[in-house]
């Protein structure tokens, strides 16, 4: 269907938002790709679904979950924290400079 | 330029820190500051693989602060994600919520130029704070992430299009902060940021109806730099659309340094948070019976209070409007008035004390209510050393100024400084004569009826005792030496 | 104590556990003896990431300790189990088949790690996946394909391939796996093992690292119904640490596991088998399982499932798009794989998240980000949500006529590696008999029928229960599982 197919401009857009780098072939693979899975993606447009409630939760209903009290429990070290840390300054994860 | 021209509109967002222990989804503590990453674990961290666990204290003080605020509670809330990549937002997405949040409407009640009025809200809702990034933490230039914060439980709190110039916003968040603080939600603290607030500022022409395009600002860490962004913001709009330009929708940022705000490089980016309900979070459910006994448990409120303080016990509206601003300082004077008396003379008194030279030591060293070393009682105490002539209004505050440094006992100061009044004419006499003696042409000035030097004498009376002569005793035996 | 490797490794988790209990085997060479076949069967099989020889000894000779002092922890103490490469292990490597996380040692372990541990469980090492759990062939590993050990030209499925070979190629008699559209049923049907996806809720994910949030579900693979049912009632139960878990009481499902058929009504889906494009030697093997099921004193019920065809387009928007979300974390900066050389921040992102994942990932967090992105919400991924409610409607008025629902648990055995690798759309199509389980919530269980005819490979057949209904799932599979022949061992290994 010709509504739900996607451009390259519109790959492009996508994969900033989500901080992907991609080579000028995956963008054309991907557009084709998510194009073709979108197509069959439109049959969910056939049902009615006017009044449906959407299942955004999959507990069971009625389950009410307890909360957590409000005691402090033991958390990581600094040096636990940052031991996977691909860099660091100090007790700090380092990241390239920031610019507001 | 004619600002007068214009109508302002400002609508507010305030971020107040809950009080709670522990963070929102995770059993790390919120205590501030501290070397980065100290407080933290794999949930606030965002390691791969873990999920929140919400804090009852959270939902419980949001439901507080609704009911307080007139808000509608929604049985059934629901969190979200909002999703964007910022290296002090461990996730990649904030929790937080969206379409249901936790409270609805409701108002803030203000007071400007003695006019009540209130200002409607739109929602309140909880999520999590982000951590915090460090600038230039090394020499190349790179910058460095905190996660301490990430996670601290915090309201948002966002007011309708209400408020019409840059003082009714200050007197919002004025009153706002003194409710959320008499809940015992939020300490107040606007430096440490545990207060904060955003403003959408918009100009339209008077007689317009439709708003004009409104920018949002940022970083307004005092009362006075919020009004400073607003009216600077308001200038820039009103310049901006006189000489026919449009004003963008943006984000801005306030610099306090130069008193200016200015467009946020890091937001230019088109903002598509992909909200989305949170699946790892059920929807929060809040009971009729907890809301009942949250509207119970409600303590009295800052302006129902500063009600009281004017009908019962005669207080002007000004200094019951300093007394209920810090819930704690409140506490303080019915605490100290208890302690010390009753009636509308005592609680002048107390309300004078507190307002006046407690408050400036509290300013100067920056003391909250809850930690000052000077109790209630021991106000209480130099009051009625000073009713029984123990000591005179200059002792007094010395014994109070030592009192809020060291929390010594009053009478001990009292004893220890040497601030007790003479007040026996005996020993007084001798002082009255040397300053006779000494000032030969003002007692000839007095007495002759050409100027009345009572005060002058008085005055030399006193220095020469450093400030411990009765005045009243000295007064006597000046009447009695000049033959007045 | 001196049984031999090749009778050790046949053990089930029961039996090994008895063994240890009685004290006719020690824990030690259950332990060795499975670490010997790993080391003699995975360069063929391909099964594990990782192995944790030392660790496992330890823990080995711990449970001996106990078994000899009379302090057993739980009837499946001293016994070697192994973990899909998606459950955090403190100080074990865990990468979840991705090059983003490779060399990440966590700081903690799952609470199902915790849970096994706590039983005695002995964890010999973590298993080959399907990267960030997306896929149906173990074809997205990041680091190496897995091979079906009844024919090692085939995929063992996906994306628990490697959980789900090993237990079958008798490398340990248990794993854990996880399913979010079929990724336990699908490689056990695969692989001819039993495979169970829990309810919604009846196992912690605290720990596992999330692919689709609101569908992952924790499960066990063994070989036999019995051994599946002791594995998920060891990690199961509500976790404070998870709030999406249940307060519920975990059945004793073996107490009830003997019970039999009689009586039992199997639904079967009229869409399932008619024109649902399921091979016919599928087809074949899932009918002679109805009919011992009516052999067996239950009652077939035609039921309708209308809205079943949907399924896919449901999943394929509710699952990227979840994923996208939980696939923003791995940003370079607190763990994990970093592009050092990269300008700016922004370019540190798109670069390490570049490197780092493989086709199958990106192409789910485009798909994700797309069905998120403003102005399309609505249209996507609520309306995917509306569809899912109207899936589990269909499944309640389904159990208000029966206690079981039969079917397919795929539309073909094993296919061979390679075959479909180049049309993700094909390859998601064939979810279509397990996804529904996922996006209603409900259990579900693949047990082995047979063989099919002609290619010799197992088939599975797939059972549905109502919510937190494992126990009536195990009984009902438990009984098709003694009636049938057993099946032999796989040839490939
Ligand atoms: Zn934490």
């Amino acid at each position: 269907m010709s509504s739900s197919s996607l451009s390259l401009e519109e790959v492009r857009r996508i994969a900033a938002l989500a901080r992907l780098r991609l080579a000028p072939e995956e963008e054309e693979r991907f557009a084709g790709q998510l194009s073709a899975i979108l197509a069959h993606v439109e049959q969910l447009k056939e049902l009615d679904v006017s009044g449906v409630e959407p299942m955004t939760h999959a507990l069971a209903a009625g389950e009410v979950p307890a909360l957590r009290e409000d005691a402090v429990l033991p958390g990581l070290s600094p040096e636990e924290a940052l031991a996977a840390a691909p860099a660091r300054e100090g007790t700090a994860f380092k990241v390239p400079r920031i610019i507001e | 330029m004619a600002v007068a021209d214009f109508q302002t509109v400002i609508g507010l967002e305030v971020h107040a820190q809950l009080l709670t222990r522990t963070k929102i989804f995770c059993g790390c503590s919120t205590a501030f500051g501290g070397e980065p990453n100290t407080h933290v674990c794999p949930v606030c961290l965002g390691l791969p693989g873990v999920l929140p666990s919400l804090n009852r204290r959270v939902v419980e003080m949001a439901v507080r602060t609704g009911l307080a605020l007139g808000c509608a509670v929604r049985p059934k809330s629901v969190w979200a994600r909002k999703n964007y990549f910022y290296p002090d937002l461990p996730k990649g997405y904030q929790i937080s919520q969206y379409e249901l949040p936790i409270c609805e409407g409701g108002e803030v009640p203000l007071t400007l130029d003695g006019v009540e009025r209130t200002v409607r809200l739109v929602r309140i809702h909880m999520e999590e704070d982000a951590g915090k990034n460090v600038h230039d933490v090394s020499a190349d230039g790179s910058s460095g992430v905190d996660l301490n914060r990430a996670g601290v439980p915090l309201l948002e709190i966002v007011s309708q299009p209400d408020l019409r110039s840059a003082d009714e916003a200050v007197e919002y968040l004025k009153s706002l902060r003194a409710i959320v603080m008499a809940l015992g939600v939020n300490d107040g603290n606007m430096q440490e940021g545990s207060l904060r607030c955003d403003a959408n500022v918009s100009v339209m022409r008077r007689g317009a109806s439709e708003y004009g395009t409104r920018c949002e600002i940022k970083n307004m860490n005092s009362f006075r730099f919020l009004r400073q962004a607003i009216e600077y913001e308001v200038r820039r709009q009103v310049e901006l659309v006189e000489s026919g330009g449009r004003v963008e929708q943006e984000t801005r940022l306030f610099d306090p340094d130069r008193g200016e705000t200015r467009s946020m490089r890091s937001k230019e980016e088109a903002h598509d948070y992909r909200y989305f309900p949170e699946p790892d979070l059920p929807p929060v459910i809040v009971e009729p019976a907890l809301v009942e006994r949250l509207r119970a448990e409600l303590p009295e409120l800052p302006r129902a209070r500063a009600a009281r303080y004017q009908s019962a016990l005669g207080l002007s509206a000004y200094d019951a409007g300093n007394l209920v601003a810090d819930a704690a300082v409140a506490g303080f004077f019915d605490a100290a008035l208890a302690a010390y008396g009753e009636g509308a003379e005592a609680a002048k008194k107390v309300a004078n004390w507190l307002t006046g030279e407690v408050a400036r030591l509290a300013n100067e060293t920056g003391e909250a209510a809850a930690s000052w070393k000077l109790t209630p009682q021991k106000l209480a105490a130099v009051l009625r050393l000073v009713d029984a002539g123990t000591i005179g209004g200059p002792g007094a505050k010395q014994v109070v100024e030592e009192v809020f440094r060291t929390g010594a006992e009053p009478e001990a100061v009292v004893k220890a400084k040497g601030l007790a009044q003479v007040s026996d004419a005996g020993a007084l006499e001798a002082a009255v004569d040397k300053i006779l003696a000494a000032n030969p042409a003002e007692v000839e000035k007095h007495r002759s009826g050409k100027k009345d030097l009572t005060g002058f004498f008085v005055g030399q009376v006193m220095k020469e005792t450093k400030g411990k002569a009765n005045p009243a005793v000295v007064n006597a035996l000046l009447r009695k030496k000049l033959g007045a | 104590m001196t049984a031999p490797t090749q009778d050790l490794v046949r053990l089930g988790l029961r039996e090994a556990g008895d063994a240890v209990g009685a004290r006719r085997v020690s824990s030690r060479a259950l332990v060795d003896a499975a670490l010997a076949r790993i080391e003699a069967t995975d360069a063929k099989v391909g099964a594990f990431l990782a192995v944790t020889p030392e660790r496992a000894r330890a823990a080995a000779d711990a449970a001996d300790a106990r078994a000899a002092a009379g302090a057993r922890r739980s009837p499946i103490d001293g016994v070697p189990l192994a973990l899909k490469d998606i459950f955090l292990t403190k100080g074990v490597p865990t990468t979840a088949g991705s090059r983003i996380l490779e060399g990440y040692l966590p700081p903690y372990d799952a609470t199902v790690v915790e849970r096994l541990e706590a039983a005695g469980a002995v964890v010999v090492g973590k298993l080959n996946m399907d990267e960030f759990a997306m896929g149906s062939s173990n074809e997205n590993s990041a680091y190496k394909p897995c091979h079906n050990p009844w024919d090692l030209s085939r995929t063992p499925g996906g994306s628990s391939g490697g959980s789900a070979a090993a237990v079958a190629a008798r490398q340990v008699p248990g794993a854990l796996g996880t399913d979010t559209g079929g990724s336990i049923r699908e490689p056990a049907a695969f692989c001819g093992v039993v495979g169970v996806k829990p309810t919604y809720g009846r196992v912690s994910r605290y720990g596992v690292i999330a692919f689709a949030s609101s569908l992952d579900q924790v499960g066990p693979l063994a070989r036999s119904v019995g051994d599946a049912a002791v594995l998920l009632r060891t990690v199961a139960g509500h976790d404070p640490r998870d709030m999406t878990s249940s307060t519920r009481p975990v059945d004793d499902y073996l107490a009830t596991l003997e019970g039999g058929a009689k009586g039992l009504r199997v639904g079967v889906p009229r869409e399932w088998l008619e024109g649902g494009g399921v091979d016919p030697g599928v087809a074949g093997a899932v009918r002679s399982a109805l009919d011992a099921y009516e052999r067996l004193g239950a009652r077939l019920v035609e039921i309708s499932l209308p809205h079943s065809k949907y399924g896919i387009g449901a999943y394929y928007l509710i699952a990227p798009a979840e994923a996208s979300s939980n696939l923003a974390r791995y940003d370079g900066v607190r763990f994990g794989l970093r592009a050092k050389d990269a300008r700016g921040l922004k370019e540190m992102y798109s670069e390490s998240r570049e490197r780092g994942f493989g086709p199958e990932p990106k192409r789910r967090i485009m798909l994700g980000t797309y069905a998120l992105s403003a102005g399309y919400y609505d249209a996507y991924y609520l309306r995917a949500q509306k569809v899912r409610t109207l899936i589990r409607r269909d499944f309640d008025a389904a159990f208000e006529r029966c206690d079981v629902i039969a079917g397919p648990v795929t539309p073909s055995v094993a296919f061979r590696l390679g075959e479909r690798t180049d049309d993700p759309l094909k390859m998601y199509l064939a979810d279509i008999f397990t996804i529904t389980c996922n996006l209603a919530a409900l259990p579900g269980l693949s047990v082995p029928c047979g063989l099919e005819a002609g290619s010799g490979l197992p088939v599975g057949l797939q059972l549905l229960g109502r919510p937190f209904d494992e126990a009536t799932l195990f009984r009902a599979a438990r009984a098709l599982e003694r009636e049938l022949p057993a099946l032999p061992a796989p040839p490939g290994v």
